[in-house]
């Protein structure tokens, strides 16, 4: 698009033609206002607070639905623009009740900061206002109608942005209704979108409403502990008793790799860190059977001198260590070091979700680039192949949707069953679920492979019309088959490849070697390279056993130890209880889950919202985590296993390498902000004095994995920055996946559960969808 | 049963038919019907669009838009099929004549939207009725059937390769969907709200293409125009105002009626010789010219000629040509306030300005016409009205600004009269009715 230039209260500007005057004007820093103007969502011109005088136009003019023109001459501000927006908000406050004082949007309202700008302070209007109850249309959404000024935002959210389509308006004029699509309550999402978009409060979140004010929170931006999507959440936590609660969530810092995207489990769903059966303090188990609460020396005093009498005793191969997929990159990381280098085992795993080991290595192979989420936004075509993002992940879905919307994008999607993403399909194929590898092969050229499937030929022939495309798979994939996908790429000039696995950071686990055979970065332990030197000679050259196997080994009496870090295998995997009877087990969770119950020390450890590190989501992008809740006698994962590792009479500045200079960003920060603590530590190593870091802070683990894993030597300006990098997925040494054990065991979750997580989220069970099969299916029709 | 009132002064054109039973098919026939439309089967599109700019027709919907140079906007390439759309959503106060057309010559509507078709090359055409005209459907389905019936309608209209389709269909009792898009998005079976113009409906109109939107009175002049000759049409009326139209004259007169007169008939003359003077020879207090949506006009104001221009030169419009009669027994500021309901119930809400304006404007006028007012309440009315003219989405917000602004200005001590308790001096507080939503 060819530029044009125009002139805007004096200042000449300029942008491709066909940009919305209000766009250009706030990319040049212009602030317009607007109620109903949302970019991303279709225009209405509603409001009329954007109007603007154009030279030799009669009437003023709405920026937001006029395109910028060659010469044309325009005023933003001057007296009568402003009575014209003055008057309009005057008009809207007429109906609108003076509920600021108890009104959950208080102090974050945009009507409140329109009324401070435009000064309609004085009210003319004497008349009886209009009322209407509140209605509650679901636990999570409350509507109140006299507060709202029908900018129309919630119901295209709802249908543009989200395809759920479950608000609509009602009746005409000052009477006219935002309504729900059962009549009095909503059968939707509850995604919440609505809520964050709603400009002033009539809409609220039922989980917070009336609980307290913006500003008595700090809000803390973090990634989401649920899916692999990996989207920035804002959590607002205020002081409690004990600790910082989680008070609200919400998306408040649209600036993350999910833009304004935000589903209930982000959203809501962290009411488990507020729970009362929380665990706060060390457990011991008794001779009785039952938990007794001990003191920390006393925990972890028994814990350490047993692990380390078993270690010399029966040596690592007697001993099991299992991480978990919502940890950090730091907490896997160190798990994993603390495995190899202090238990001497490499009897090391974690719950697979999908096959990452064999992507990793299928794109080294066919030297294919991977994509980011980001990409799935600005992608011209889409191939999905299994997996129901609405569902699993959901920001897919959402930057899916927004691509065929905004951009014309094509997507081309493959299931066995009828996902709801295929009504924004170009083309949808439906195959048995037995058929995925076939389908690989059919769309190779192999015509045998999809013989039966009448709609296939078509479906292949508009595809590969494609030239530029990303590629999304599901754990239907798993080794060899993701080769052959892999191989695929080949008939395409442009393309890029994601894998979809579940939870926060499944990603991070695999990448961080939380697996029997392989290292941080996908090197294999016979093959150890720089980390034999880094680890000394305890490291294991021979595969550990993994998750299956140790507990078989458990059963026959085998394994003599088992530490296991915020998981719940037993659950998960169905195991016998019995099975680790002769087994010590330590476990550090947030409750007495069911593998928590088997143990013989319990440590209360933090969950991801009240931690600080990175991670890593199922696009390899990676972002930092932040603390924002505390919880008084929780610890990190990270402190629980340096603290472990301690009371056995390790050497902590092995495993931790605190006390070094923290890595500079050598010239990329020029400016104070990150900069500063790393120029510091540089000048304190210069003139030979101690750097007070402490072998709990994360960071000293992650120079390590930047050091030591090429992938995560990405720079870190944007990380601090709060934005994401993605890393360098190409970097592995690992040479195939293929011989591997398919181990993957998708969590299959849907907008209303998160794995065993989940199961202690109240809000997320309270909504009426959650007892519903394929909830988001069924709230389209 | 409505009488078809008549003056000597009435020139039948497009009334040509009415009371001759030209429902009826082979009657409309007998009376010249659908001559025009085997004309204009031989003739070019741009020629048929040149005669529509001679004739000077503008549209009698209430803008006045000339027709020929509206139908000129089409592009001639469309990837979209193109349509003709009836307006037929006669609403605006004041304003009964769309009715009789439809009630008394139907085939006059359809053979307009046909030449309308042959002009653009559309092979499409919506007859939108407005929702209360139940009683019309039948006779204009009828009508259409018999079209079909002897081949005038459907493939290969009268033997030619042209096709044309016709369909009826109503609204379902929305004032604005009177607007064009609003029009196009009711069809479309949306809700009546207007669209973001540009683009305009002859570029990017019902179903995304190209569409013309006519009044029906507009397009039953159509075949008129051909019948008696574009030149001969546009003499009737005055320059840049062709032709006669259908006016309807109601209120506090001997014989109210729709009157078809020439364009640039005057005004006093039409109210005291054609419709008989003031009721029971009471004095005038004001008249509403063109539809509630215009500017009142005093008695010493109507001495004009009736066409756009000389209309809009005084001070008001045109418009729908809804002539309104008011005597001395009328209260300003009841008419006023009957006139804000109006467009309160039916502002669509869509803009802020329109309607909360609109609902604000009820709530004050009510208060005032009751007595509950104080002096800067007819300030707060002015500002209310002078705030909503040409900030909102559509005219519908102009609709209910602008008589606002003229009954405040030109009848102020009417209002004053009603402040500080005083209330209505022509009603006993008895009589009066609360405002309801």
């Amino acid at each position: 698009m060819a530029d044009v230039t125009f002139t805007v209260d004096g200042k000449q500007l300029t942008a491709p033609k066909g940009t919305l005057l209000i766009e250009a004007c706030r990319q040049a820093g212009i602030e317009i206002p607007a109620f109903c103007y949302y970019p991303g969502l279709s225009l209405q011109g509603a409001c009329r607070m954007c109007v603007v005088r154009l030279e030799k136009v009669p009437k003023l003019q709405t920026a937001c639905t006029t395109p910028v023109a060659e010469g044309m001459v325009v005023t933003t501000e001057s007296p009568e623009i402003a009575q014209a927006r003055k008057a309009t908000i005057e008009l809207l406050l007429g109906n609108h009740p003076l509920d600021c004082p108890v009104c959950d949007a208080g102090g974050e309202c945009e009507l409140q900061d329109m009324t401070f700008k435009y000064g309609a302070h004085e009210s003319k209007f004497v008349e009886i206002k209009q009322h209407r109850e509140e209605q509650q249309w679901s636990p999570v959404i409350y509507f109140d109608r006299p507060r709202c000024i029908l900018c129309y935002r919630c119901v295209r959210v709802c249908g543009e942005g989200m395809d759920v389509w479950a608000l609509g308006i009602q009746n005409r004029g000052a009477g006219a209704v935002i309504a729900p699509n059962k009549q009095d309550h909503l059968e939707c999402e509850e995604c919440g979108m609505c809520i964050d978009i709603c400009p002033v409060g009539a809409l609220t979140s039922g989980t917070y409403r009336y609980k307290t004010r913006p500003w008595e929170m700090t809000h803390v931006s973090t990634v989401c502990t649920h899916c692999g999507d990996g989207c920035k959440t804002t959590l607002g936590v205020r002081r409690a008793n004990d600790g910082m609660e989680i008070v609200r969530g919400d998306n408040r810092d649209k600036s993350g790799l999910n833009g304004d995207f935000l589903c209930i489990k982000g959203r809501y769903a962290f009411d488990f860190a507020n729970r009362e059966d929380r665990v706060t303090q060390p457990l011991v188990k008794q001779a009785n059977g039952e938990f007794k609460a001990v003191s920390w020396e006393e925990a972890l005093d028994f814990a350490g001198k047993k692990l380390r009498e078993i270690r010399d005793t029966r040596g690592g191969k007697a001993m099991g260590v299992i991480g978990s997929s919502r940890i950090t990159n730091e907490e896997a990381y160190l798990l994993q070091k603390f495995a190899r280098s202090v238990l001497g085992t490499n009897h090391v795993d974690h719950h697979r979700t999908a096959d990452y080991p064999s992507f990793v290595a299928a794109l080294k192979a066919s030297q294919k680039q991977e994509a980011s989420i980001a990409d799935f936004g600005t992608a011209p075509a889409i191939l999905l192949l299994g997996n129901d993002p609405t569902e699993q992940h959901p920001l897919l879905a959402w930057q899916i949707r927004t691509n065929v919307r905004n951009n014309q994008a094509r997507l081309y999607a493959v299931n066995h069953e009828l996902i709801k993403l295929r009504r924004q399909a170009t083309s949808f194929l439906q195959i048995e679920q037995t058929q995925y590898a076939a389908l690989v092969a059919y769309l190779g050229g192999n015509n045998a492979a999809l013989a039966g499937n009448a709609a296939a030929a078509g479906f292949r022939e508009a595809l590969r019309k494609e030239e530029s495309v990303v590629i999304a798979f599901g754990s239907e994939y798993r080794g060899r088959d993701i080769e052959a996908l892999v191989a695929l790429g080949a008939s395409f000039p442009n393309v890029k490849f994601a894998c979809l696995g579940d939870y926060a950071n499944s990603r991070g686990a695999a990448d961080m070697g939380l697996f029997p055979d392989l290292l941080p970065g996908y090197v294999p332990v016979g093959d150890p390279a720089h980390f034999a030197h880094e680890y000394g000679a305890a490291l294991p050259a021979e595969a550990g056993m993994d998750i299956v196997q140790m507990f078989d080994a458990a059963e026959r009496g085998d394994l003599a130890a088992l530490y296991v870090a915020s998981e719940d295998p037993v659950t998960r995997y169905g195991v016998d209880p019995t099975a680790l009877k002769n087994t010590f087990v330590v476990v550090q969770d947030m409750f007495l889950t069911a593998t928590a119950k088997l143990a013989d020390v319990v440590f209360p450890a933090a969950n991801l919202y009240e931690k600080a590190g990175t991670a890593t989501n199922t696009y390899g992008d990676l972002q930092l985590v932040k603390k924002a809740g505390d919880r008084a006698g929780v610890r990190s994962d990270f402190e629980l296993t340096v603290r472990l590792a301690g009371h056995m009479g390790h050497d902590l500045k092995a495993l931790v390498p605190f006390g070094k200079g923290v890595r500079s960003d050598f010239g990329q920060t020029r400016g104070a902000q990150s900069g500063e603590a790393d120029r510091h530590a540089v000048w304190l190593t210069a003139h030979h004095l101690e750097i007070k870091t402490s072998p709990f802070d994360p960071f000293a683990i992650f120079d390590e994995i930047q050091r030591l894993v090429p992938a995560y030597d990405v720079p870190r300006l944007d990380l601090l920055a709060g934005n994401s990098e993605h890393v360098k997925s190409d970097l592995v040494q690992i040479q195939t996946g293929a011989s591997r054990r398919d181990l993957v065991l998708p969590a299959n979750d849907t907008l209303f559960t998160s794995g065993t997580l989940g199961e202690y989220s109240t809000m997320l069970h309270s909504v009426m969808e959650s007892k519903v099969q394929n909830p988001a299916e069924t709230a389209a029709d | 049963m409505a009488y078809l009132t008549t003056h000597p002064d009435v020139v039948p054109v497009v009334s040509y038919r009415f009371g001759k039973g030209a429902v009826d098919i082979d009657r409309y026939i007998e009376l010249e019907g659908y001559s025009s439309v085997r004309k204009c089967l031989e003739m070019e599109p741009d020629a048929i669009i040149n005669e529509m700019k001679t004739s000077g027709l503008r549209g009698r919907g209430g803008a006045g838009f000339p027709t020929g140079m509206k139908w000129s906007f089409v592009p001639k390439q469309s990837a979209k099929p193109k349509y003709v759309l009836v307006n037929g959503d006669e609403s605006e106060p004041g304003t009964c004549k769309d009715r009789l057309i439809f009630e008394y010559d139907p085939h006059s509507v359809i053979e307009g939207t046909m030449i309308a078709g042959l002009a653009i090359g559309a092979k499409m055409g919506f007859i939108y009725l407005r929702g209360e005209y139940r009683y019309l459907i039948n006779i204009m389905e009828k009508a259409v059937a018999a079209a079909y019936a002897k081949g005038f309608l459907g493939k290969g209209i009268f033997g030619s390769q042209h096709d044309f389709d016709v369909v009826v269909q109503t609204g379902a009792g929305a004032y604005e969907v009177g607007e064009e898009s609003a029009l196009m998005e009711s069809l479309e079976g949306k809700r009546g709200v207007p669209r973001i113009k540009p683009p305009f409906p002859a570029v990017v109109g019902l179903y995304g293409g190209p569409t013309v939107i006519n009044n029906a009175e507009t397009l039953a002049s159509v075949p008129h125009i051909f019948r008696i000759g574009a030149a001969e049409y546009a003499k009737l009326g005055t320059e840049r105002n062709g032709g006669t139209r259908l006016f309807c004259i109601s209120g506090h007169v001997e014989k109210p009626g729709v009157y078809e007169l020439p364009m640039g008939y005057n005004l006093k003359k039409m109210i005291y010789e054609v419709a008989g003077g003031i009721l029971g020879g009471k004095k005038l207090k004001a008249v509403v010219p063109g539809g509630s949506s215009v500017p009142v006009l005093l008695p010493d104001e109507i001495d004009i000629g009736m066409d756009f221009d000389q209309v809009a030169k005084a001070g008001s419009m045109l418009g729908s040509g809804g002539v309104v009669v008011l005597d001395e027994s009328v209260c300003m500021v009841e008419f006023a306030l009957r006139t804000i309901k109006f467009y309160r119930h039916e502002s669509c809400g869509w803009c802020i300005p329109c309607r909360e304006g609109t609902d604000w404007l009820q709530k004050s006028l009510t208060r005032l016409h009751m007595g509950g007012a104080v002096d800067k309440d007819i300030n707060n009315i002015q500002y209310i009205a002078e705030n909503m003219l040409g900030r909102t989405f559509c005219p519908l917000g102009d609709a209910a600004a602008m008589p606002t602004i003229g009954f405040v200005k030109k009848f102020r001590k009417e209002f004053e009269d009603h402040l500080n308790g005083k209330g209505c001096p022509y009603h006993p507080a008895a009589d009066y009715e609360l405002a309801t939503v």
